[in-house]
């Protein structure tokens, strides 16, 4: 059947027939027409008003990561895209399924410098897996399909469509939302080559040491259950990448936590000395392998990618594998041969057990922001999402808290988007009701998109925010420690111009106001404002904040100068790893 | 280092190129020469690319052009049979004590005399690059006042 429709008009219909019940945006001139149309569906589609566009792109990014749905958002022409641009390429680097709505001006302007003009499609061309321009609205029905299926599928990514208002304000007589999609220019291979497939299973049965690299494409492909029945099978230890924390069970005795720069010893060991790393939807991110050349030197490497050019891009792989990990993974199983526990697995849990020890509070009198995240983790329920600022409030968190399932961390692990916790939470608890939802933040991070607690309230998510508030741009601040002779520079967020850094020059305690009042900041914005600094009040202030029907905002005074270890200071092998006393 | 040559079938549409020539900077990617033009479906472009790097970079620059969705397929005819074309356009300063000399090489070379003055000379000539170069070195002590000249052009045999 055809119908004659405006472009607004058929947007909502066909982003109603991609299953889009919820998406985040913000107005402006040329989307007026789309917004009209959102007005008259709201029964439809659920339309989140964030304060700021890089905000909805981040709640879309979180509704997508934690569903595993395509987020949309929806931004007027000009400034409003350009916003939403952080959020864009933050989605690009971590793989999110994605599209993003741009109002354009009327196609005759275009190339003009019109008012609130910004040439999106030059603009995000390398940040998005795709992106189109509409000039006619006889194409717009394919390109929306286009957009989801390309969003969604292979290695998933943002697509971004920019609309100009006389296609979104113009009419088509004959509408008709495909059902299928043709493109010669893209088909993602999901199948495997057998033989290369053949190859791992052989690489398995010579292998000694093995070892799995987990990445976020397990999460993707949903092939969790295949990477735990691979690992128990052939009694290989897992290692997983900030993507992939909780698709493997931590408490697991083959899980060996996170690689890398803030990975655990007995990762970073066991990568080291492995003679097998079998990588399965992971990167090789320079963040993971430290100095590439002294990385995993004895190693044989199988890579198993749905991207090819993931693949022998950083690592010379020994034998690739093109295909999605969880077909790539059902047709390994039957072929690798059942292994005993060796050698290789007692030294693994020696390591574990050597290193794997849970944060002491101790009896000082000032709270350890490392503690805080395990108190969280015992006491949010288990099915609880958490988000996280950047800085040393992710890694720790990565570090302490217990992931208990796949998508359970929406984390800004590839660009590092500090302002991305917040409204990837609020995204979160969209696609979620009912479920807790919390944000570990650090007290810079958090001011880069605290406007979306005014979101927060107003659209009832009640997202639980705790701030490790250590004054300190704290992970900048821990480089200039280590490396830079403790020179903090822009890096104190209590500074002022006339301070003469006295604290640093004497030791003597700064007496200067820490601005924000995170407490009287969350009061204006009606959210409950709680702060806490006693070490034994920390219990009972997380339990009232989960135990409040609201969105709350949760500061913990904690050690101003406390680090994130172990670290392998950049650009070295990974089994160098230093380790303070935290 | 090496230099090899990717043949591009591409989408037809505008800013395809914008997009062969973004993935080239962004990556940082070396382009010694790259010519665009319609195939014998009017849909289809070809794009004939010419690239500088090591064997990691070359592998990466085919996938990562594979990956773009407005191309259609890419190969690497470096070690294919083929036939390469370029095509150069100059003006050589010719005066009538050399313009004999000139004309022999043009003869030689198998270029065409395609303007003339009193005392310049207009040349097309087309060829694989080891010819282009063999002529442009064999004009060059005459005087070469303006010289236009063309990407590859390749097909597989
Ligand atoms: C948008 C953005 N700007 C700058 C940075 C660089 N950066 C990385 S971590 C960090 C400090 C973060 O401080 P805070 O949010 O207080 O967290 P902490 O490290 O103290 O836990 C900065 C500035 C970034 N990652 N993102």
């Amino acid at each position: 059947m055809t119908k004659r429709m405006s472009g607004a008009e058929i947007l909502i219909d066909a982003l109603v027939q991609e299953g889009v019940d919820v998406m985040f945006g913000y107005p402006g001139g040329v989307v007026i027409p789309i917004f009209d149309v959102l007005y008259k569906n709201e029964d439809r589609i659920r339309f989140i008003l964030s304060r700021h566009e890089q905000g909805a792109a981040h709640m879309a990014d979180g509704y997508a990561r934690s569903t595993g749905k395509v987020g949309v958002c929806l931004a007027t022409s000009g400034p409003g895209a350009t916003n939403l641009t952080t959020g864009i390429a933050t989605a690009y680097l971590d793989s999110v399924p994605m599209v993003a709505i741009t109002g354009q001006v009327r196609s005759s302007l275009i190339g003009s410098d019109a008012f609130q003009e910004a040439d999106m499609v030059g603009i995000t061309r390398s940040i998005t897996k795709h992106n189109y321009l509409v000039d006619d609205i006889r194409s717009l029905p394919r390109i929306i399909k286009e957009a989801f299926y390309i969003a969604r599928t292979g290695r998933p990514g943002p697509v971004l469509i920019d609309l100009p208002v006389d296609v979104s304000a113009g009419f088509l007589d004959d509408y008709v939302y495909p059902d299928s999609v043709d493109m010669r220019g893209y088909k993602p291979n999901v199948q495997g080559h057998s033989k290369q497939i053949h190859k791992v299973a052989e690489a398995f049965a010579e292998a000694q040491k093995p070892v799995i690299y987990a990445g976020g494409g397990i999460k993707l492909s949903g092939a969790w259950d295949e990477l735990l029945e691979l690992a128990e099978k052939t009694n290989t230890p897992v290692t997983a990448t900030l993507l992939a924390l909780g698709v493997f069970p931590q408490d697991h005795e083959l899980f060996i936590g996170m690689p890398g720069m803030h990975g655990t010893q007995t990762a970073n060991f066991a990568l080291t000395e492995c003679d097998l790393i079998v990588s399965i939807g992971a990167r090789f991110d320079d963040r993971v392998t430290g100095d590439v050349n002294k990385f995993a030197p004895q190693a044989k490497i199988a890579h198993i990618d749905i991207d090819p050019a993931a693949i022998s891009k950083i690592i010379k792989v020994d034998i690739p594998v093109v295909g999605d990990a969880k077909q790539t993974l059902q047709e390994l199983i039957p072929m690798v041969a059942a292994r005993e526990k060796n050698g290789w697995c007692h030294q693994i849990s020696e390591w574990k057990k050597l290193y794997n020890v849970p944060f002491e509070q101790g009896s000082g009198s000032v709270i350890k922001p490392q503690y805080v995240v395990q108190r969280l983790s015992d006491l949010c329920p288990s099915d609880t999402f958490v988000a996280t600022e950047v800085g040393q409030n992710q890694m720790w968190a990565a570090q302490y808290y217990t992931w208990r399932f796949p998508r359970q961390l929406m984390t800004s692990g590839g660009l590092g988007t500090m302002g991305y916790g917040l409204p990837a939470a609020l995204g979160v608890q969209a696609a979620n009701p009912g479920r807790t939802v919390i944000n570990i933040a650090g007290d810079g991070s958090i001011q880069m998109n605290s406007q979306e607690w005014a979101t927060a309230f107003v659209e009832k998510l009640p997202v639980k925010t705790f701030i490790l508030n250590n004054e300190y741009l704290g992970m900048v601040r821990q480089w200039q420690q280590l490396f830079w002779e403790r020179r903090y520079s822009s890096t104190c967020l209590k500074e002022t111009p006339d301070c003469g850094r006295t604290c640093e020059k004497t030791g003597k305690p700064c007496d200067r106001m820490y601005v924000p009042d995170f407490v009287k900041l969350a009061e204006a914005y009606n959210c409950l404002g709680l702060r806490c600094s006693d070490p034994a009040k920390i219990d009972e202030t997380i339990k009232q904040a989960l135990a409040y029907d609201g969105p709350v905002v949760v500061e913990f005074i904690v050690e101003k100068e406390a680090n994130v270890y172990p670290m392998v200071p950049a650009g070295k092998p990974i089994n160098e790893m230093l380790e303070g006393d935290a | 280092m090496k230099k090899h040559i990717f043949s591009v079938l591409v989408e037809n549409h505008f800013g395809v190129l914008a997009r062969v020539a973004n993935l080239f900077s962004a990556r940082g990617y070396n382009i010694s020469s790259l010519t665009v033009g319609e195939t014998e479906d009017p849909s289809i472009s070809r794009m004939t690319i010419v690239a500088v790097g090591d064997d990691s970079i070359l592998e990466q620059i085919a996938k990562q052009l594979n990956k773009l969705i407005d191309v259609i397929k890419v190969r690497d005819i470096t070690h294919r049979q083929h036939v390469e074309r370029e095509l150069v356009l100059m003006k050589i300063n010719a005066p009538k004590a050399t313009r004999a000399d000139i004309i022999q090489a043009v003869d030689v070379f198998k270029g065409t005399i395609v303007s003339m003055t009193r005392d310049e000379l207009g040349v097309e000539l087309s060829g694989d690059s080891d010819k282009m170069d063999a002529f442009i070195e064999y004009i060059r002590p005459f005087g070469i006042k303006e010289m236009v000249r063309s990407g590859k052009i390749v097909m597989a045999r």
